[in-house]
């Protein structure tokens, strides 16, 4: 499946994780898309987007999370990314996403920073 | 030594459903050009983002439209061309809000393009009313090793 991607939902301690794997492009972000407003909608919103298996990204993915973390803060929350693979890493920080969001290596320190409230300066 | 340039050509409907195989189309070109796994990506994004806003904004996702790419390849660049027929959109008209700017307005608008041109080392764009909108796209290659006499 050339164009696979999945969204994969779990959650631990209160906090949901989304853990991605594929190809992240302007075809497959809606269903990005819906799963964080599923959860936003039902009010949890401490978000991990689990990246590890994600092997691709575009301008579509990246408008996702750009679309709902002023509204995730807002409400108290987060969403924070981890795990993320340099190939894909190299698309977040050349739009500079490093300095707005809090990227992690992978999903257990992104607990932890829940847990201590630790989020990248405002 | 005469350098031979090879073009390579896809056309697609219209459609975000295949945008994997454009990308993968220009995968093979970036592979062929030398370029490591990183470039290529970033070869593929650019085409992507490119494509995706034909698709969306040219096409308005007519799928019965049809997206053209062309590659050529020598061996001092890869040059992609995308053309279109549908509506006429001036890159350069965009102005680039930065991301602060983005999130507040709750946009993402601008972010391909922003992409394309960090990514390719010349983009032009040209319209022809009536006719076709074409976006040109220069990746300039690293001179390779020469191979031995």
């Amino acid at each position: 499946m050339p164009n696979a991607f999945t969204v994969e939902r779990t959650e631990q301690n209160g906090v949901v994780i989304l853990a991605l794997d594929g190809y992240l492009d302007a075809h497959t972000a809606p269903q990005f898309e819906k799963a964080i407003q599923d959860e936003h909608t039902a009010g949890r919103n401490q978000i991990i987007v689990d990246c590890q298996k994600l092997t691709y990204i575009s301008s579509a993915g990246l408008g996702v999370f750009m679309s709902f973390i002023e509204e995730i803060r807002a409400a108290g929350g987060d969403i924070k990314l981890a795990g993320i693979v340099p190939k894909v890493y190299q698309v977040f920080e050349v739009l500079g996403f490093p300095a707005l969001f809090d990227i992690v290596d992978n999903v257990p320190t992104a607990l932890t920073h829940f847990a201590d409230g630790i989020r990248p300066p405002e | 030594m005469a350098t031979l340039e090879k073009t390579f050509a896809l056309h697609v409907p219209s459609s975000t459903e295949n945008l994997s195989m454009i990308r993968d189309f220009v995968a093979k070109i970036g592979a062929m050009a030398g370029l490591d796994e990183r470039e290529v990506m970033k070869l593929e994004l650019a085409v992507d983002e490119a494509c995706a806003n034909v698709i969306e904004h040219a096409y308005g996702m007519d799928h019965s439209k049809e997206v053209k790419v062309k590659a050529l390849l020598d061996a001092d660049k890869i040059q992609i061309e995308i053309v279109d027929t549908g509506n006429a959109f001036d890159p350069g008209g965009v102005r680039q809000l930065n991301l602060e700017e983005l999130v507040a307005q709750r946009k993402n608008g601008g972010l391909g393009l922003r992409l394309i041109k960090s990514i390719m080392d010349d983009v032009h764009y040209q319209i022809v009313p009536g006719e076709k909108n074409e976006l040109r796209m220069i990746k300039r290659l690293k001179p390779r090793a020469k191979d031995p006499a």
